[in-house]
């Protein structure tokens, strides 16, 4: 019964939260549309008994990574209201038949087995022992190629902020700094 | 291993190692220095060949194999030596004869740039001959056989700045390539009928083994090689153009020592050949018919060089005559004293070239013999030696052959005659070349002052004329040294033998009469104060070795250059370059059409992939599973 | 009444669709970077729903490696949106085709 009710309280949430952060014409409520949703998906997490994921989730997306967008937003300006107006031709009604197509059908293929797989399992509690029993072990050569991931990730992004336009040349015209 | 062992491996390793110093070192030894290095490799390699085969002419010795290395191992080729009395004979010729050209070369190479380079050469040719002499089998024979043409090649073209001597030097590879494809496939067929190369084995197995189609099939193949590298017809049109590379080159590679190769194979496979009398007959055939027609093309040479060019051709013409009928012996007789008077022609030669800076044509000399005492001496002993006259070598020599050939009988006395009339040509344009260049009125340009040569050439000269005049003793009629001496080497094969006493003495007068007849007539042609004109068409044609050099161009050059071009254009450019380029412009077609897809906008890209899933989804679902 | 995982597929399933109407719609290229993250989640919050369903932990770990590259993709994904910012002065990606065909 608990469950029930937080489900339709954070279910009402999360896509209140999901529609201000694409209808928002300002970034700054739609990032803060986006941290109530993370905010209520992290709630699901809980219910569904993953409470690590749930803690990394508050404390990685809510905390480091929407830090990071507003930090961005800030930065590329909150006073640019966009426009409105579509001006690709089809793009507006062919992309929300499209999706609603699209939702239409995932919706449609989850009553069926072969997509859900057989049920019934006993669930297990995400606690972090368990679930680093799991990475540490069964999963733990992709776990060190995320490492490797993030330290990509991190050399780009020091190379994309240290060129500065202008301090290459022939790289002025189109592309961004690399 | 034995002494003797050491000392035959040592034959080729010295020269070997002296072209390899003189290769990388040559440049900055001083010239005469790098002169001597190469001539002492050699001459020691002469002193060691004379005593390790010193047994042999004291009947003591012994036929040698020193093993080398396993070679090809799958195919179980074995690299070694063959020491017996006919490879002996050759590292003699070789190393001897070498060695007095390489001496002569101090003095005649003096002041070219590329001095250290020249004995280099010449060193890498002798190891190379020598390599092909005493190989124990057909594979190492082959290495050497094309080692000399690389460096028959490379001392042609010595003088590559000259545009001739570059071209003449690729025309000695292309053409000896001609053989040398023979030489392979006969080697490709040795192979598969005896499954090795090595010469005891094939040649000891032949006689029980090869049946008469395989054994004419190989020998016509060697055949084929032989003639490319011995300059017999059709392949010696390389032999003339060789003369433009140095004069020591001509002499040492290109009448003493290369171009015998092809009559020294003949004589060491002799077991094959005497399974195949039809193709021996050819090489007799090939061989006369050589000797007569390279000499009257020699009758109409104006350039030195090029007389004995063809006089060459013309003597290999009557050592495969010889080896062709069986007269194994004759024919390495005649090569060896072939080796000494055409080198000494050459090398005089080449002093009257020396002398008059640079000129070769025979109407721009004359009477150099008050100038020239000791080349016109050493000269006129080496006429007299090819012109036949008794008791020099040639003599001998040409005699034993002729003899030999008319003892045969039957159709051989066509080749007799064809070879005493051969021997009457030798004489009347050795003549002519002699009486044209040292006697008669002086006809060279103002100014030129003909000088004797040093003595670094004049010595060569006068061991050259010595052995000329008196190598001929090695083997008389009445004291077969030589025949005793390579007995060994052509055991149980079917060998031509001399006619009676009597005959003998009639032939000898008739050929020595045919000489003189030769020398007499040349005398009244050209033994004048004004040169001869020689012109017409007649003297033309055959100044122009009856134009079969214009032949082959047309025929092969020509059909080579249009199979070239057909490949060329319409196979490469329009064929390949067409379909490569086809899929280029087909790409570029489509892609021209699908640029507009491009359209710049991600989320128009973005639409593409819903579309894209929506479908995937739609038939997923559809199908009601995977 | 009882919240099966069914429910929470479906939720994921409309967060996902609003997320793509975000990245097809909208121009500013924040707001673009917003709509994955959101797909992301709902990827995420079906993995942990399934994971829960099926009685594993698998799903819970596969959240673990979407967040990390999540993680590293907003991290590139915001400098080039920096970078380009410098230099064109603007994040919407409408005007950014240079490379159009």
């Amino acid at each position: 019964m608990v469950e029930l009710v937080l489900f339709v309280i954070f279910a009402l949430a999360a896509v209140f939260g999901a529609v201000t952060t694409v209808w928002a014409r300002n970034p700054v409520y739609s990032a803060l549309g986006l941290m109530l949703t993370l905010f209520s998906v992290a709630v699901f997490y809980v219910s569904n008994g993953a409470h690590l994921v749930a803690a990394v989730q508050v404390i990685v997306y809510a905390g480091a990574v929407m830090t990071l967008f507003l930090f961005v937003v800030m930065l590329v300006g909150v006073d640019r209201a966009e426009n409105r107006k579509e001006n690709l031709p089809v793009q507006r009604p062919l992309a929300l038949g499209l999706l609603v197509l699209f939702g239409g059908a995932v919706l449609v293929a989850g009553r069926f087995a072969w997509v859900t797989g057989p049920s019934g399992g006993r669930a297990r509690e995400g606690t972090a022992e368990a679930l680093g029993n799991e990475l540490f072990r069964r999963w733990v050569l992709p776990f060190e190629l995320t490492a490797l991931l993030l330290i990509i990730a991190a050399a780009g992004t020091i190379a994309l902020g240290m060129f500065r336009p202008g301090e290459e040349g022939g790289e002025e015209d189109e592309g961004e700094a690399a | 291993m034995e002494a003797s062992e050491v000392m035959v491996s040592l034959l080729i390793l010295l020269p070997l190692g002296g072209s390899v110093v003189l290769l990388f070192a040559g440049r900055r030894l001083p010239e005469p220095l790098a002169g001597m290095l190469g001539t002492a490799t050699v001459g020691t390699g002469f002193a060691l060949a004379a005593v390790a085969g010193w047994g042999f002419l004291t009947g003591s010795g012994e036929t040698l194999r020193v093993p080398w290395f396993e070679w090809l191992g799958p195919l179980g080729v074995s690299a070694g030596l063959l020491w017996d009395p006919l490879s002996a004979l050759m590292a003699l010729v070789v190393t001897g004869v070498g060695a007095l050209i390489h001496l002569y070369s101090i003095g005649y190479m003096k002041g070219d740039p590329r001095f250290g380079r020249f004995f280099a050469y010449m060193n890498l040719f002798v190891a190379s001959m020598l390599l092909l002499v005493l190989a124990d089998g057909f594979a190492l024979l082959f290495v050497g056989w094309e080692l000399v043409g690389l460096c028959s090649y490379l001392l042609i073209s010595f003088w590559f700045e000259k545009p001739v001597a570059a071209a003449a030097g690729k025309k000695a590879f292309v053409v000896n390539r001609v053989g040398d494809a023979g030489f392979l496939a006969a080697l490709m067929l040795v192979f598969a009928a005896f499954g090795s190369l090595d010469y005891g084995q094939v040649l000891g197995r032949a006689s029980a083994e090869l049946s008469g189609g395989m054994a004419t099939a190989i020998t016509l193949l060697l055949l084929l090689g032989a003639a490319g590298k011995s300059a017999q017809f059709p392949l010696y049109v390389w032999l003339p153009d060789a003369m433009e590379g140095p004069t020591p080159v001509s002499a040492l590679i290109h009448a003493a020592t290369m171009v015998t190769a092809g009559v020294f194979m003949v004589a060491r496979t002799g077991a094959l050949f005497d399974l195949a009398p039809a193709a021996a007959a050819v090489v007799a055939a090939v061989g006369i018919g050589t000797a007569l027609y390279a000499a009257t093309i020699a009758v109409a040479q104006h350039d030195i060089k090029r007389v004995l060019a063809y006089s060459t051709i013309s003597q290999l013409g009557y050592m495969f005559a010889a080896v062709g009928a069986g007269a194994y012996v004759a024919g390495m007789y005649h090569l060896t004293t072939h080796a000494f008077f055409k080198a000494l022609l050459f090398l005089g030669a080449g002093a009257v070239i020396h002398a008059l800076s640079g000129e070769q044509d025979l109407r721009r000399m004359g009477g150099l013999w008050r100038r020239l005492p000791v080349t016109t001496a050493t000269m006129v002993v080496a006429w007299l030696a090819i012109s036949g006259i008794p008791p020099l070598s040639g003599f001998w020599s040409k005699d034993e052959i002729l003899a030999t050939l008319y003892a045969r009988g039957g159709a051989w006395l066509a080749v007799w005659a064809v070879g005493l009339a051969t021997a009457l040509i030798t004489a009347f344009y050795m003549s002519r070349m002699i009486y044209l260049a040292f006697f008669g009125r002086p006809r060279w340009e103002e100014g030129a002052h003909p000088h004797e040569a040093p003595g670094v050439m004049a010595v060569p000269l006068g061991i050259l004329a010595v052995l000329a005049l008196a190598a001929g003793a090695v083997n008389t009629p009445w004291r077969p040294g030589l025949e005793h001496f390579l007995e060994p080497s052509f055991e149980g094969l079917d060998l031509a033998h001399l006619p009676s006493g009597g005959t003998q003495w009639v032939l000898a007068a008739v050929s020595t009469a045919v000489a003189l007849a030769g020398i007499l007539l040349a005398a009244a042609a050209y033994l004048r104060a004004r040169c001869p004109a020689e012109e017409g068409p007649a003297w033309d044609l055959v100044r122009r070795g009856y134009r079969v050099d214009e032949g082959y161009a047309r025929v092969f050059a020509a059909g080579g250059e249009a199979a070239a071009r057909f490949t060329s254009v319409t196979v490469d450019e329009k064929g390949v370059d067409g379909l490569v380029n086809g899929v280029g412009v087909l790409v570029r077609a489509v892609g021209e059409r699908l640029r507009p897809l491009q359209t710049g906008f991600v989320r128009q890209y973005g639409l593409g992939i819903v579309v894209g899933v929506v479908a995937l989804l739609a038939w997923f679902l559809s199908r009601g599973g995977w | 009444m009882i919240v099966t995982p069914g429910w929470y597929l479906a939720l994921a399933a409309v967060i996902f669709v609003i997320g793509a109407s975000g990245m097809l719609l909208r121009r500013n290229a924040l707001v673009m970077f917003m709509s994955v993250e959101l797909m992301l989640n709902a990827a995420n919050l079906s993995f942990v729903a399934a994971g829960r369903a099926l009685g594993v932990l698998d799903g819970q770990a596969a959240v673990f490696f979407v967040m990390v590259v999540a993680a590293a993709e907003v991290v590139v994904g915001l400098a080039i949106i920096v970078a380009v910012f410098r230099r064109r002065a603007t994040a919407s990606v409408d005007e950014l085709s240079g490379l159009k065909g």
